[in-house]
């Protein structure tokens, strides 16, 4: 018998390091905001912590409408399956009515599966895969600024017309890789330019690209673009300087915040496509001397801006509606960002009926050290691309509730 | 009660209890996940803590049975039953496949062989067009149990879960305290002498690493359904060593320890995400603070306390 309390007890000690679950129930009166991203992986800086702010940001500057509007926010570690439990016991515990920004593809394309099944809006940000407005579309899902359709016409046509007409990819193989290389071969020869080759290395796994990189050279070509992400971009650039390759580097997806990481003098000349840069115009600039004291070290990129923008709009479409209506249906609450202009210091444009964010598209090259005139001051803007052009257009998406 | 000593059965009749009641209080979803966790941890501990066995590749066969589930649930319509025995047969067929490899070598060398298939089914992973890329398979439904019962509530998906989780929990105990375990445990002390008994060591080590791969496919499977995706985080050399972690941290070669190890690992991953970078160095902090002062783990320091083999 003895021993038998024994085992209760200990396992009860063992049981008090659970953590205390919060029950936190949805309020009536109050809009609660989940920010769910990278905080301490590879995607910390274009996403991350900035984000959150900017999310906070748009909730300071909303004029409240009789509701209080709460932020809460969560490390997903890239992990789809992390990202889904975080989001179910939001929506389900924690009454949370908006799930915003989510990189990377597979987490993001399970946020938008239980965002549609709960009926709560999701507004992504921060996930580049066009599938969420074309197969996987979602009548609770926005896609804000940017996808691989519009990077790979901006980068692939604008480029072109800017006097970049041959092209050669290194481009990591898998399925991400290879569908970028697709759709900038097809813009590139569309816009008169053609493809003199490719190299195809293997991912994950390749640190050392300069074979890669000297049968580019030997092409001949104008314009050497990168169809990989993250750190397998930052590394082809930087062994591309190291190489003293001569050729336009064009990288598919690649962030402000990664030129900073990367320094202009190995960045310089790089051509890359963004929605949103903060010196654009006196409205960037403007939202950005208001949120650069709180992220010093880490300006706003277009994800950072989508997701100040994002989290306007949808208070904006609540306060619209009222809070007691948008609380029964995260559907209605997405129709009404769809009716509504979008128009803040980030964006201006609409949300069309797929849930594609309609906004400008510009073609940046990265300033030479001599040009940079100060902090952060790194682009200069090529070619923009109209809101009307940027995207793939409605029909070709796929998406199950569009009528064409 | 299938030979369970007295402090075995009083721990299990605990656990099972935890079992039943914290959905009530807790998260089931959250539960969920632990379950699935904590049979995959169990599974690799019978390798480890019982033939000496250490894998560093087990997430190749949690993440393709979940690959194997999720699809024969979203494509080919199968029910959850039939779902998870999918998942189950893959786990089976790469152990057969992988094991018999990698048995014919100890230690370092053992490690390294299941750690390089492992990345061998990584990129097959990345590759082939039926598990979707670095997408996955993406909105697996639940389904009905047997046709009939719908799991589209959290609950019902959590009693499945639960009896899968303590069927496998039964099934290795069973193993470990069978004649077969006895010889199990007889190789990891000492190979040459099981051998000199008249013990083909190479058999018995080949089906208990196809029976741990099984119930880690088992587990995958039930996860793919619960979450109703499977992605290559699954099959990711990190999921290999978050396992090591579990079972380090619970209690290596205790029944008990795996299912304590999934617990805090997945707690801390889940209540810790709302304060970002420090879910990761937390872990480490534990990690180390483990392997420095507590070797036996919660469970077997605590084992050792209460002088008892939990």
């Amino acid at each position: 018998m003895e021993i038998s309390r024994r085992a209760l007890l200990g396992t009860a000690a063992a049981v008090a390091t659970v953590p205390v679950a919060r029950r936190a129930r949805a309020q009536a009166n109050t809009i609660k905001i989940g920010v769910l991203n990278d905080q301490s992986g590879p995607y910390r800086d274009t996403g991350g912590p900035t984000s959150v702010i900017c999310a906070k940001q748009a909730v300071e500057e909303f004029q409240s409408k009789g509701f209080n509007v709460e932020v809460i926010a969560a490390d997903h570690q890239n992990k789809p399956d992390l990202g889904a439990s975080i989001a179910r016991e939001w929506y389900d515990r924690e009454g949370v009515d908006l799930i915003i920004d989510v990189p990377t593809s597979s987490v993001a394309l399970a946020i938008a599966g239980v965002s549609k099944e709960k009926n709560k809006v999701h507004i992504n940000v921060g996930a580049a895969t066009s599938d969420l407005t074309g197969k996987s579309c979602s009548p609770t899902l926005v896609h804000y600024c940017y996808d691989t359709y519009m990077l790979a016409k901006s980068t692939g046509g604008a480029t072109v017309k800017a006097g970049g007409d041959s092209w050669y990819f290194i481009t990591a193989d898998y399925a991400f890789g290879q569908q970028l290389q697709k759709d900038t071969t097809a813009f590139v020869t569309a816009a008169g330019g053609k493809v003199l080759g490719s190299s195809p290395y293997p991912f994950p796994g390749t640190t050392d690209f300069s074979s890669f990189l000297l049968q580019a050279q030997s092409s001949g070509a104008k314009v050497l673009g990168l169809c990989n992400a993250g750190g397998d971009t930052v590394n082809s650039i930087k062994q591309a300087k190291e190489f003293g390759i001569k050729m336009r580097l064009a990288a598919m997806l690649m962030f402000v915040t990664d030129v900073n990481a990367l320094g202009l003098d190995a960045a310089q000349g790089l051509v890359l496509t963004e929605s949103f840069y903060w010196d654009l115009n006196d409205r960037t600039r403007a939202f950005t001397n208001r949120v650069k004291a709180k992220t010093p070290n880490n300006w706003p990129n277009m994800i950072h801006a989508g997701n100040y923008s994002g989290t306007l709009h949808f208070l904006k479409a609540v306060a619209d509606m009222g809070v007691a209506e948008a609380k029964k249906s995260g559907a209605a609450i997405v129709e009404r960002m769809k009716k509504m202009p979008v128009d803040d210091d980030c964006f201006q444009g609409s949300i069309r009926v797929d849930g594609r964010g309609m906004f400008p598209s510009y073609l940046f090259e990265v300033k030479k050290p001599s040009e940079s005139k100060g902090k952060w001051d790194y682009f200069k803007t090529l070619v923009t691309t109209p809101a009307d052009q940027a995207w793939r257009p409605l029909n070709e998406g796929g998406c199950y509730f569009v009528t064409a | 009660m299938m030979g369970f000593s007295r402090g075995q059965a009083v721990a299990f009749l605990l656990m099972t209890a935890l079992v039943v009641v914290a959905p009530f209080v807790l998260y089931p979803v959250f539960l969920m996940k632990v379950l699935c966790f904590a049979l995959f941890a169990c599974a690799f501990n019978l390798l480890v803590g019982y033939v000496g066995l250490l894998s560093f590749g087990h997430a190749a066969y949690f993440g393709m049975g979940s690959y194997v589930a999720g699809y024969a649930a979203k494509v080919w319509g199968f029910t959850p039953e039939l779902a998870i025995l999918a998942g189950t047969l893959t786990g089976t067929g790469l152990g057969v496949v992988f094991g018999w490899l990698a048995i014919r070598r100890q230690g370092i060398y053992f490690a390294m062989i299941t750690l390089a298939l492992a990345q061998m089914n990584y990129f097959f992973c990345v590759q082939a067009p039926f598990t979707g890329g670095e997408d996955g398979i993406q909105q697996i439904p639940r389904g009905r149990l047997f046709g009939v019962i719908s799991l589209q509530n959290d609950m019902a998906i959590y009693a499945v879960v639960a009896v899968v989780f303590l069927f496998g929990f039964l099934l290795i105990r069973r193993i470990v305290h069978s004649p077969f375990g006895q010889v199990l445990k007889a190789i990891r002390e000492n190979e040459p002498r099981a051998i000199s008994l008249g013990y083909r060591t190479d058999d018995y080590k080949l089906v208990a690493f196809i029976l741990s791969t099984a119930i880690a496919g088992a587990a995958g499977a039930t996860k793919a359904l619960v979450f109703g995706i499977a992605t290559l985080t699954d099959v990711h050399f990190a999921m290999s060593g978050e396992v090591v972690l579990m079972t380090l941290l619970g209690g290596l070669g205790t029944i008990f320890g795996p299912v304590m190890g999934a617990f805090v690992v997945t707690a801390m991953e889940n209540y810790l995400a709302q304060f970002g970078a420090w879910v990761t160095v937390t872990q480490g902090v534990i990690f180390v603070a483990c392997v420095l002062a507590f070797r036996r783990g919660i469970i077997g320091e605590l084992g050792a306390k209460l002088r008892l083999a939990l």
